[in-house]
Order: structure tokens, then sequence, then C-alpha cells
């Protein structure tokens, strides 16, 4: 086996996962029948496990700007951003994504995690401190380990956490930046962002939130955490993804710091990746729009989100800390998660298995994620797939 | 606690019984234990237990630091140059 000699652990899981007759980290969708149905091993499933918030991956007008995009300008760009990458749809979203969070600077990336890696490792090197919630992505803890800062993690939305490791570093706090993220992506629960901005301000470090999974979600325009906790000016960095609400795949950065335009040519992720391509840009124009534009979607989405919720709440699961579009229902083993996760497929009811390590605190979720374009009756279906599930 | 005038033994000591609040063996701790091998702790524990060093010597321990550290030995070093260093 040679260098695949430390892959063999995972070849022991996998091989031991063959028994359930699917691979739960391999899915295939077979056809994609709406925002919220696919065919999946030959059935049409409900989809409850793909962060398609708005559910604006079939919204006619997205799929029209893509289609004419394509038309124009090809089906890609072919280079970086920094070589022949930069078109003027790219330069026209950043400008319309600088609007819409009231910023003077935007900047597109080619994914949402490609933005937290280059971001990151931009704006801090060595001699630098980072201090990160424990329940970061991973692609914030990769961004910070490439930069060489010293990585300080503190315990998940744990502010008195924050306060004393911040209160460790003296004057080096000045020089520090926090991440935390909107909405965390495995328990659905929001940061104190309102408490973590007071901390931030006390020792004059700096602050980067990831509203991956917010964007969309909270706020009255849908701006986010940072609108929700009214902090925007507090904010030096907003990182957000294409590949949720919006509906297509990439990632930007928005700020008030002028220098944010600099970063562009020390930015590794920006400078060496090809960009999105033309369909993904249009589509991601008309999306922004839809958020400030179409609140009744994020009325639907919260109604949703509080069903799915409540009613698995009720039924006696141990479900995440605070209602969300995110629903992490915890479960009491690997092996019952397993089971249970198979047991929801064959109902025909799409969920996320998530295990250690890549859940908090080594558990073992059955994570949904709900969407504005699931109807109350999908809703009730997913609770009633939960409610038939073998408990221990 | 009085870091500076805490000797290795000491700190080992402390050490130890941080550890052994994670270990998943049965087994004594030593100097010469490995962290992973030894101890049985995964990634997401030796994170936790850094948190607990950090406030029990009232230390900042960046993750970075975490590379070269396979043995009680080493984690109980560099927690001694990291409270030298101040």
């Amino acid at each position: 086996m040679g260098l695949f000699n430390k892959l063999e652990p995972i070849a022991v899981a996998r091989k031991a996962l063959e028994e359930f007759g699917v691979d739960p980290f391999n899915v295939v969708i077979e056809d994609i029948i709406s925002p919220t149905e696919a065919l999946i091993m030959g059935r049409r499933t409900l989809l409850v496990g793909t962060n398609n918030y708005l559910g604006l991956t079939f919204d006619p007008e997205c799929i029209e700007a893509a289609r004419e995009a394509t038309l124009l300008q090809g089906t890609g760009t072919t280079g970086s951003r920094m070589a022949n990458g930069t078109f003027d749809s790219h330069r026209a979203l950043e400008g319309e994504l600088a609007d819409f969070y009231n910023c003077s600077n935007a900047i597109v990336f080619s994914t949402g995690f490609v933005a937290n890696l280059g971001m990151i490792s931009t704006l801090t090197g060595p001699g630098d401190t980072i201090l990160l919630d424990s329940d970061s992505h991973a692609s914030i803890y990769d961004g910070c380990r490439m930069s060489g800062a010293a990585m300080i993690r503190f315990r998940h939305n744990n502010t008195g956490d924050l306060d004393k490791r911040l209160g460790r570093l003296g004057e080096r706090a000045k020089e520090s930046l926090i991440i935390v993220e909107g909405i965390y992506s495995m328990l659905g629960d929001r940061a104190p962002l309102k408490e973590i901005v007071e901390i931030k301000n006390r020792y004059g470090a700096w602050l980067m939130v990831d509203e991956a999974h917010s964007l969309g979600v909270l706020g009255k325009k849908g701006r986010g955490l940072v609108e929700e906790a009214d902090v925007e000016k507090d904010v030096d960095f907003i990182i957000g993804t294409f590949s949720k609400s919006l509906g297509t795949i990439g990632g930007f950065c928005v700020s008030n710091h002028s220098e944010l335009d600099l970063v562009r040519y020390a930015s590794r992720s920006y400078v060496f990746t090809a960009s999105p391509s033309p369909a993904t840009i249009a589509s991601v124009r008309v999306a922004l729009k839809a958020v400030a534009a179409r609140p009744e979607l994020r009325t639907k989405l919260w109604e949703n989100a509080n069903q799915l919720y409540e009613g698995i709440r009720k039924m006696g699961f141990t479900v995440g800390p605070e209602p969300s579009p995110v629903v992490a229902v915890y479960m009491p083993s690997r092996e019952e998660t397993l089971v249970c996760w198979k047991a929801l497929l064959d109902q025909g009811v799409y969920v996320n298995l998530v295990l250690p390590p890549a859940a908090p605190q080594g558990k073992s979720l059955l994570r949904c994620s709900v969407s504005a374009a699931h109807s109350s009756t999908q809703i009730e279906g997913v609770l009633k797939a939960f409610a038939s599930l073998p408990r221990g | 606690m009085n870091i500076e005038t805490m000797d290795y033994q000491k700190l080992l000591k402390e050490v130890t019984t941080i550890l052994g609040r994670f270990s998943k063996q049965d087994r004594t701790i030593d100097e010469t234990s490995l962290l992973v091998n030894d101890l049985g702790l995964d990634s997401l524990q030796v994170m936790e237990v850094v948190h607990d060093l950090e406030d029990t010597f009232d230390i900042s321990f960046p993750l970075n630091n975490l590379s070269d550290v396979r043995t009680v030995k080493d984690l109980v070093q560099e927690i001694h140059q990291l409270i030298e260093a101040g």
C-alpha cells in the first residue's frame, strides 16, 4: 500500500459500512427532481440535508440568467481572477455584494472553502494570533494552519473563554483575529455576536464572521447574523458562500477596510485557481437580489425550521440548542446513527449522517437542513419517518 | 498556581492528572506515554486537553505547537517553554 497505509483505518471503516448496502458518504443523486426531491437508489426521496435554504436552485430567473450567460460568455473562464478570469460580471457581482452589505469592498472567490483559506492565510501570518471557535468549519481550521499564525481555540460560543484567552495575549490581542460563524453548520446554533463584538472592541482585536449558513437565513434583508445582531459596523470581515442560500457555488469576503483589495495580489487561492463560470456569476446576481427582495422565502424557511425542530424535539429526541434551519438530532451511538440514517433513507428521507470527528464533542448526529421550498406536508412526512425510527 | 517556582516534576504530575481525566486506557501514565497510541486520545480530546492545560497554567497554547508533541514528556516540555516565555 505504501503511501496509502495511513488510509487503512478508513478502509476498515468503509468495509464496515458496506453491510448497509449504501455508503452514507457517497450517496448518488440519480435524478434531481426539485430543490426538495431527488431519485436515490431508484426511490423518490425527500431531501432534508442540502443546505439549499431558500430553494433557489430551480428558480426560473436564476436558471434563465445562467442560460443566457452561458450562451453569451461560454461555459467557463478557464483562468484565475488575476489572469484572464475576471469578467465584467465578476466585478459587477462584487459591487452588488458590497452594496448588499453596505460595505466598501468585496472579493469573489471560487468557493466558500477557498474564500476562508485565502482570506485567513493572507490576513494573518507568523507572529499573529487567531482565536477561533472550537466548532469552526474545516475551511477555517485549514486557513489558520496555512497562515502560520498561532491558533488559539476557545470553547464553542463561550464568550468568557474567549475573553480569558484574549486577556492572556496582552498587547498581542490588538493584532489578533477572532473567527466565528453566524450559524454553526453542525448544531445550527448562532454565535453570541453582540457579546463577542463587545469583547473584540474592548481588546482592539479584529473580527471575522463566516455567514455561510446564515446568509439569506437571518436578518430582515437576509444579511445574516451581523444584521440580526445589529453589529455590521463592528465586524471587520464577512465571509460567505454562494453554495447554500444562493444555490450555486463560489465564495466571497466583504469589508469596510479599503485594504481588502490588496488581498487580490497576495492570496494564493485567489491568484492560482480558476474563477467562477459566467453561469454561476449570473445566477448568483439574480439570487442575491431575491434574498433582499423576497423576505417571504425567509418566513417560509423559518416556519419549516420551527415545524421540524419542534416536531422532532417533542418526540423525545435530543436536538440542537435552538430552532434553526439546521436541525441536529443527537444519537446515542455511532451504530444507532447508522441504523437510523439507513431507516430514514429506506423511507425516502435523506438527511446528513455526521460521525466523529465531524460532529462537535465526539457526538454522532442525524443532521437535517430545511428549505423554504419544502411544503408543510413534506415536513410532516419527515416527522413521520423520524417517529418510526427504532429507539434504544 | 505559582508557575515560576514550579519544577518539572510538579508540572509532570499536574499534566498527568489532566491527561488521566481524558485517557481511554487503563494504564499508568508516565513521561514516555504516547498521547494517541497509549492513552487513546483522539484529535478532539487532544484539543480539550489543551483547553484544560491553558486554564490550569494560565498560558496560551497554540494548536500549531501540537505537531511536535507525541509523548507526555513532549507535552510537559512544551508547557514548560510556554510558561518560561511568559
